[in-house]
Parts: C-alpha cells; sequence; structure tokens
C-alpha cells in the first residue's frame, strides 16, 4: 500500500471513453431497430459495433503506449490486478443468472408443472397429460389434445433428441482444459524469459480455443439440423442455448485476446517480471474453462 | 502521452480548458460534478413524472392522462429516479470525496471513470427515446415483470438495452471504487481508520459488481423470451414468469442497499461533526454495514410473498428479512448515541441528517411490517408498500445526498453556502415531504392499489392532500438549485476546516481543493483517523 508511492501515475484527458459510450449507444440504437424489424437497424448496428472495436484498439493502444513507455508503477500494476479481477466477478454473477434459472427450472418449475407439490392445480386444470422429465422433450403446450385427439399447435417445436456429454462435449473439455495447460506454459516459458516457448505455447492456446469454437458451430448446426433442438423448443432449448451461447461468445473474445497476447509477444511485449496484460488475459481464459465445466456437468452431463 | 502527478504546484493545478475538460475528463472531481448535475436534472425530470402522477390522483376518475401514459409515468418515474438520480447522486459524491478522503490524487481509474458518467446521458436517450415510439414507454412497473412487460411495443428492446448500459457503468464505477479504496490509500490509512462514508461506499461497490451483472441476465432472459423464442418465463414451455421475478429481486434487494448504504455512510460523516464527538462505536458500524449487504442477498423472495412459493421459502425469507433489522438497529443506535451528551448545533447538513434518522427509521418500521408474511399479504401493492419505499427513499436517501451536498458544499466551491435558504430548504422539504407521504399509510391500509390512475371516492381527501405535499415538496427543491448556484458564484470564503467539529483528509485540503488532491501522500495517523 505504502511502499509503492514515489509519483502517482494519472493519465492525460482522453476521447476513449466519450468514443466508447457514443459506439454503443449506436450499437444498442441498431440492436433496437433490428429487433422492432428495421433492415436498416442491422446497418446502424454493424457501424456501431465497428465504432466498439474502434474504440478498442484505439483505447488499448494508448495503455500499451503508456506501459511501454514505463508510465507504469507498482501501484498502477495493483490497480490492474484489482480491477481484472473483479471485472471476472462480475461476468461470474452475469452466468450465475443463468445458471439459477436453470437449476429453479430443472428443481422448481418443471416439477411443478408436471404436478408436484403446489403444481397440482395447474397441471391439473392446463396440462394434465404433461409429464415433468428432463431433458425436456415435449413442452407442457405440446400435450395438449383437441376434441378428435390430434395434438394442438404448440408455440413450440418438439426436440428430436439431444447432445450426449460423451462425445462432441467431452471432447471440447478436453480442448479447454489442454488450453488451461498450455496457457500456464506459456507463462512459464515467460518467467525464463523463453520467449520461442511463449509464442509457441500462446500460439497453441489461440488455436484450442477456435477449435473449440469450431466444435461449438458444428454442434450448434447440428441442434438445428438434425435434432431440432434450437432457441425455441422450449426451455430446454432455453437454457441450453443461452448458458453455451454466452459461453461460446467469451470463448471467441477470450481467444482473440489471447492471439493480441500473441501478436504482442512476437512483438517482443513483455518481460519477466512486468506482464500483467498476458495474466489478466490468462485469468480471463481459466474462468471460461471452469464455467464450461458447469456447463459441461449441469446442462450436457447430468 | 501522460504524466505522473508530481509535486510541482505549477504544474498539478493545471487543468484543460474548454468543452474537452468536461467531454474527455480524467478528473475525479469534473466527472464527480458532472455526475451530481446529471444527478440534479434527472431528479426534477422523475419529479415532474410524479407530479403527472400527483395531478392525475387529483381527483377519482380519469382527467389528464390516459391510463397507459399514466402506468408509463409509475414505470418511468421509477427507472429515473433510481437509476438515474439516486445512484449517479451517490456515485458523484464518491468521485468528488473517496480519493480526498483516502488521501490519493485521483481514482484507480480516471479514464474508465468518465466512461462510467457519459454512458449515463447516453442510456437515459435510449430509455426516454421510448416515449415517442410505438406502443410508447415501458409501462408494466420499473420491476418489468413478464409478461406484462413482454406486451410493450417497439421500446422493449430500448428498455432492455438501456438497462445493460446503466449495468456497464456501475459495474465499471464499482470496479474503480474497489480498485481506489484497496490500492490508493495513504500511508498510514488503515482499514480501520477509513472514514465510514468511503466504508460504505466499498461495501455497495461489492453489492453493484455482484447484483448488475443478475439483473443484466434477467433482463437478457426477457428478450431472448420476445425475440428469439425462448421460453425461460412462459409456463406454456416449461419455464415460469415467477422465474423472472426471483432473479429480479436476486439483483433488486442488494440494490435497496446500493441506494441507501452511501446515505448511511455520509449522515456517518456528518452527525460527530455537528455533535463534535467521534462517531460512536465506529468498529461495530463497519460491522453493522457488511452484515446488512450480507445478508441483502438472502431476502430477496420477501418482495414476492404473493406471487406463490413453498410455504418453507415465505418462512425463510420472512425470518431472514427480520434479521436485517438487528444490524439496522445498531446503527440507528449509534447515530444516536454519537449525539448524546454532544455539543450539538444544526447546520443544514445535520438537519437533514437527523431528518434521515428519524424518517429513516420511520420506513424501516413499515419495512418490518411488510416483512411478516400474513401482513404482506394485506398490504402488498397498496399505498402502503408506496408510502414505505418512499419513506426510506426520499427523506432516507435524498435526504442524506442533500445533507452530503451541503455539508462538502463549501469544500468544493471555496464559498459558505446561504445558511438561511438551507434551512429554509430543510423545513419546507420536511414538513412537505410528511403530508406527501404519510397519509399514503392511511390509504394503502384501507385498501387502495398502487399504480392505478383511479380510485374509490372515498380516497378522495387523502389524495388531494397528499397532491398538495407533493407539489410543495417539488418546489421546495427549487430552493436547493438556488442555494448551489448562488454558491457556486461566490460568498463568505470557506476555511480549509469548513465546519469547526469536522476531521479527516479532505479537511486539510484548501476550499476549493487543487486539481488533484493529494500529490504527495499525506500520513495518517489514529489521532487524524478518529478525532
Amino acid at each position: 500500500m505504502s511502499d509503492s508511492h514515489g509519483t502517482y501515475f494519472i493519465p492525460e484527458p482522453s476521447r476513449w471513453p466519450l468514443v466508447g459510450s457514443l459506439a454503443l449507444f449506436i450499437s444498442f440504437i441498431g440492436g433496437g431497430m433490428m429487433l422492432n424489424g428495421s433492415g436498416f437497424g442491422t446497418f446502424i448496428l454493424g457501424l456501431g459495433i465497428g465504432a466498439v472495436i474502434y474504440m478498442f484498439c484505439g483505447w488499448f493502444a494508448d495503455v500499451i503506449g503508456e506501459s511501454l513507455a514505463g508510465n507504469y508503477n507498482k501501484q498502477v500494476d495493483i490497480s490492474f490486478r484489482w480491477g481484472m479481477s473483479w471485472f471476472i466477478f462480475s461476468e461470474v454473477m452475469f452466468f450465475a443468472a443463468f445458471f439459477g434459472a436453470l437449476f429453479y427450472i430443472r428443481v422448481f418449475s418443471v416439477p411443478w408443472l408436471g404436478g408436484e407439490g403446489s403444481g397440482f392445480t395447474t397441471n391439473a386444470f392446463l396440462w394434465p397429460d404433461f409429464k415433468a422429465v428432463w431433458p425436456l422433450l415435449m413442452t407442457p403446450d405440446m400435450t395438449l389434445l383437441d376434441d378428435k385427439g390430434l395434438p394442438l399447435a404448440s408455440s413450440f417445436v418438439p426436440i428430436k433428441g439431444i447432445i450426449p456429454a460423451f462425445d462432441i462435449p467431452a471432447i471440447n473439455t478436453a480442448i479447454l482444459l489442454a488450453s488451461g495447460a498450455t496457457v500456464t506454459f506459456a507463462h512459464w516459458a515467460l518467467q525464463k524469459d523463453n520467449r520461442a516457448g511463449l509464442c509457441w505455447w500462446l500460439a497453441a492456446t489461440v488455436l484450442l480455443g477456435f477449435i473449440f469454437v469450431y466444435f461449438q458451430i458444428a454442434e450448434y448446426a447440428h441442434a438445428y439440423h438434425d435434432l431440432d433442438l434450437t432457441m425455441n423448443s422450449g426451455v430446454y432449448g432455453s437454457t441450453f442455448f443461452m448458458l453455451t451461447g454466452f459461453h461460446g461468445f467469451h470463448v471467441t473474445m477470450g481467444a482473440m485476446m489471447l492471439l493480441v497476447i500473441l501478436i504482442r509477444a512476437m512483438k517482443g511485449h513483455f518481460s519477466r517480471q512486468d506482464h500483467f496484460a498476458f495474466e489478466g488475459v490468462a485469468w480471463y481464459w481459466h474462468f471460461v474453462d471452469v464455467v464450461w465445466l458447469g456447463l459441461f456437468v449441469f446442462v450436457y452431463w447430468l | 502521452m501522460s504524466y505522473a502527478a508530481v509535486h510541482d504546484d505549477v504544474h498539478h493545478d493545471h487543468k484543460p480548458t474548454g468543452i474537452g475538460r468536461w467531454l474527455f475528463s480524467t478528473n475525479h472531481k469534473d466527472i464527480g460534478t458532472m455526475y451530481m448535475v446529471f444527478a440534479l436534472i434527472m431528479f426534477f425530470i422523475g419529479g415532474a413524472m410524479a407530479m403527472v402522477i400527483r395531478l392525475e390522483l387529483f381527483q377519482p376518475g380519469l382527467q389528464f392522462v390516459d391510463p397507459q401514459f399514466f402506468n408509463s409515468m409509475t414505470t418511468v418515474h421509477a427507472l429515473v429516479m433510481i437509476f438515474g438520480a439516486v445512484m449517479p447522486a451517490g456515485v458523484g459524491l464518491a468521485n468528488w470525496m473517496i480519493p480526498m478522503m483516502i488521501g490519493a490524487p485521483d481514482m484507480a481509474f480516471p479514464r474508465m471513470n468518465n466512461m462510467s458518467f457519459w454512458i449515463l446521458p447516453f442510456a437515459f436517450a435510449l430509455l426516454l427515446s421510448t416515449f415517442f415510439m410505438q406502443g410508447g414507454a415501458p409501462a408494466g412497473g420499473w420491476t418489468m415483470y413478464p409478461p406484462l412487460v413482454l406486451q410493450l411495443g417497439d421500446g422493449l428492446p430500448f428498455l432492455i438495452f438501456a438497462v445493460h448500459f446503466l449495468g456497464i457503468s456501475s459495474i465499471m464505477g464499482a470496479i474503480n471504487i474497489i480498485a481506489t479504496v484497496f490500492n490508493m490509500r495513504a500511508p498510514g490509512m488503515t482499514f480501520m481508520r477509513l472514514p465510514l462514508f468511503v466504508w460504505t461506499w466499498i461495501i455497495t461497490a461489492f453489492l453493484l459488481i455482484a447484483a448488475m451483472p443478475v439483473l443484466a441476465g434477467a433482463v437478457t432472459m426477457l428478450l431472448t423470451d420476445k425475440y428469439f423464442g425462448t421460453a425461460f418465463f412462459d409456463a406454456a414451455g416449461g419455464g415460469d414468469p415467477v422465474l423472472f421475478q426471483h432473479v429480479f429481486w436476486f439483483f433488486g434487494h442488494p440494490e435497496v442497499y446500493i441506494l441507501v448504504l452511501p446515505s448511511f455512510g455520509i449522515i456517518s460523516q456528518i452527525i460527530p461533526t455537528f455533535a463534535r464527538k467521534p462517531l460512536f462505536g465506529y468498529a461495530s458500524m463497519v460491522y453493522a454495514t457488511a452484515s446488512i449487504a450480507f445478508l441483502s442477498f438472502f431476502v430477496w423472495a420477501h418482495h414476492m410473498f404473493t406471487a406463490g412459493m413453498p410455504l418453507a421459502g415465505e418462512l425463510f425469507f420472512m425470518y431472514a428479512t427480520m434479521a436485517i433489522a438487528v444490524p439496522t438497529g445498531v446503527k440507528v443506535f449509534n447515530w444516536t448515541a454519537t449525539m448524546w451528551r454532544g455539543s450539538m448545533t444544526f447546520e443544514t447538513p445535520m438537519l437533514f441528517s437527523i431528518g434521515v434518522l428519524f424518517m429513516f427509521t420511520l420506513g424501516g418500521f413499515t419495512g418490518l411490517m411488510m416483512g411478516i408474511t400474513p401482513v404482506d399479504f394485506q398490504y402488498h401493492d397498496t399505498y402502503f408498500i408506496v408510502a414505505h419505499f418512499h419513506y426510506v427513499l426520499v427523506p432516507g436517501i435524498v435526504f442524506g445526498i442533500i445533507a452530503g451536498v451541503y455539508y462538502w458544499l463549501p469544500k468544493w466551491t471555496g464559498y459558505m453556502y446561504d445558511e438561511t435558504l438551507g434551512k429554509w430548504h430543510f423545513w419546507l422539504s420536511t414538513i412537505s415531504v410528511n403530508v406527501l407521504f404519510f397519509p399514503m399509510h392511511f390509504l394503502g391500509l384501507a385498501g387502495m392499489p398502487r399504480r392505478i390512475p383511479d380510485y374509490n371516492t372515498q380516497f378522495t381527501d387523502w389524495n388531494q392532500i397528499i397532491s398538495i405535499g407533493g407539489l410543495a415538496f417539488g418546489l421546495s427543491q427549487l430552493i436547493l438549485v438556488w442555494v448551489v448556484i448562488k454558491c457556486v458564484r461566490g460568498g463568505e470564503k470557506a476555511t480549509d476546516q469548513v465546519w469547526e467539529g469536522a476531521h479527516g483528509l479532505e479537511f486539510t485540503l484548501p476550499s476549493p481543493p487543487p486539481f488533484h488532491s493529494f500529490t504527495t501522500p499525506p500520513k495518517v495517523t489514529e489521532a487524524m483517523a478518529h478525532s
């Protein structure tokens, strides 16, 4: 706390915060218009996302420049560590909302719809033929029959089958765990000043990350085309795609962050003592790894 | 690119000029000022919506606005006041005061700090633009319960994105405060020497980081339910609308403490100053605040007693809610004990703080009543709950923020504010706020439902009194604007210490303080911290 103060570092006025706010504003306007059915909205959304990327490039270029110029003392380094840790914690809470929804649906709402506990009357009056099972292939409204005994129109599409855990998901688990190891090997190489080792292990990590994303996309295609497992297949599809989708998005972001770190490593940035950018991204990578383990167990396996 | 703030007087008071000083700011005081001004503007926008509500409710029957617009008024009034007025005012005070109170030159991440602020005007532009869209502004209540909220027209994605946007701002602000307090304290400023305002703000920051992402998740599920065919809140697809209420209130209850804890911190600074005694039970104040924050994550379903829950849930959440009264009672006791045998004077900040102490406690008691499950079945969604949360929010929180403004205004501007006007502001506000909110208890107990533009004629008398109180309260706030403008323009010079009984690092700096507060770290001793 006290030993690192000689002088303080305070950045000069910067336009990036304003550019960032404006960029997100444009993206949200575009997104909102798109959802309201305006084709022009997609264009504005693209513009906004482009501006967000521009902001990230500009802002991080400033930060990297300041870091290389030696402006960052020990205190700034510790601030970055606090900032990154609590940012990751906020991401944990974001996923917690969806895991919470999954557990609530599996433990409470589906059994209640099936007539358990206080759900008895709902089941008896609304969907008497609905059976609570997980995975939920048939939603409550699919069990309704008309006078002739034919199924009534449902707002959802029945699922033909689900993705087995010990198939691609198990391979993806191995890939992500391996990438957690390779990023640690890269860190060890950096600590030994082994630049080639750092770059190769980082490259391996990035590659594993993108292979994971590729497999996820292939799995989604399979789910949509062959299994009728979609966002529109009732609550199983909802929780499946929300959780794996946001995770896949985070893996993609993490892999891109690792790619930036790889490029910086190849340019000769980072030293044995001073490489928080690398560590911060590695922390983030371990975070997406841990989330995946939760997904593998609770979404695919159990 | 940048510079290290060194001990050079010429250098450290060098301010950027022109509009760029505000647009591109990396200065905690300028950003704090922008937060405060923004909060004040939103306070009046939200207040104008409240005036529309009270105008419509002045008489039974439909007079001025149609029910849909009335419902938009109640919904957007809440969103504007919570996310646009109270939270930004709290962050603004944190920005101004925390670096000065812990002996730091600025916040830990000055650029991110500016982004946290600049998101706000854009986010509210998104939210308020929904008034001009097909289907109008959100009208299903600020809690956004499905399926009602999903019936909103084109405004729905903009409501949801505004909430996401505000969440980004809050999380960045909270991370900044945590990094600042944990890493930028002056030598000797140990945790148990931190001013209570700093303590309450770190705890608030932790609440923000844990709660805001959950809200983001909840509204994301609303978005996908409406536009991407998911069934989280649709029983026909296996989901449950009550699930939204659980996720929302998991955010929503900690949010209550996000709003109130900074106000607790402010009056914990002010009461010792004007009682001229150290705060009674400093350590117990810290632990009580932390306990309140911790417990706030286990009480969310007391907002949902009537929504349908297993009996064990109703009982658990009732007892957990009761438990929060214990640490809150510790705080109320400590504030009272601080004043006991103090040599008290009653300048405006002290008057507002005592107002908080009395009227927050009153709101707390009605909260205890509502926390009892069978009693809540009677009061749920009546004017009783409206009275309860307005008592804690207005004379409990807004008064706390106003007390802080009066207390630190001379430090910020270098001039004393007009004490006579301040006292007028306090007495008019206090009388009118009680005329405004106290009769709501009676209406609620008599069965008047909230969020309805019409009512049974038996409720007319109290509603008219309430509306008059509301108008008087709204007009009284114009005095605050005048006091602030007058104080910024000049007046009696303030000393460095400002108040005779004031202690703390911020009062060792000149009034107004230099552009970068502490360019060399001050040394803090035990005597300075708790005197």
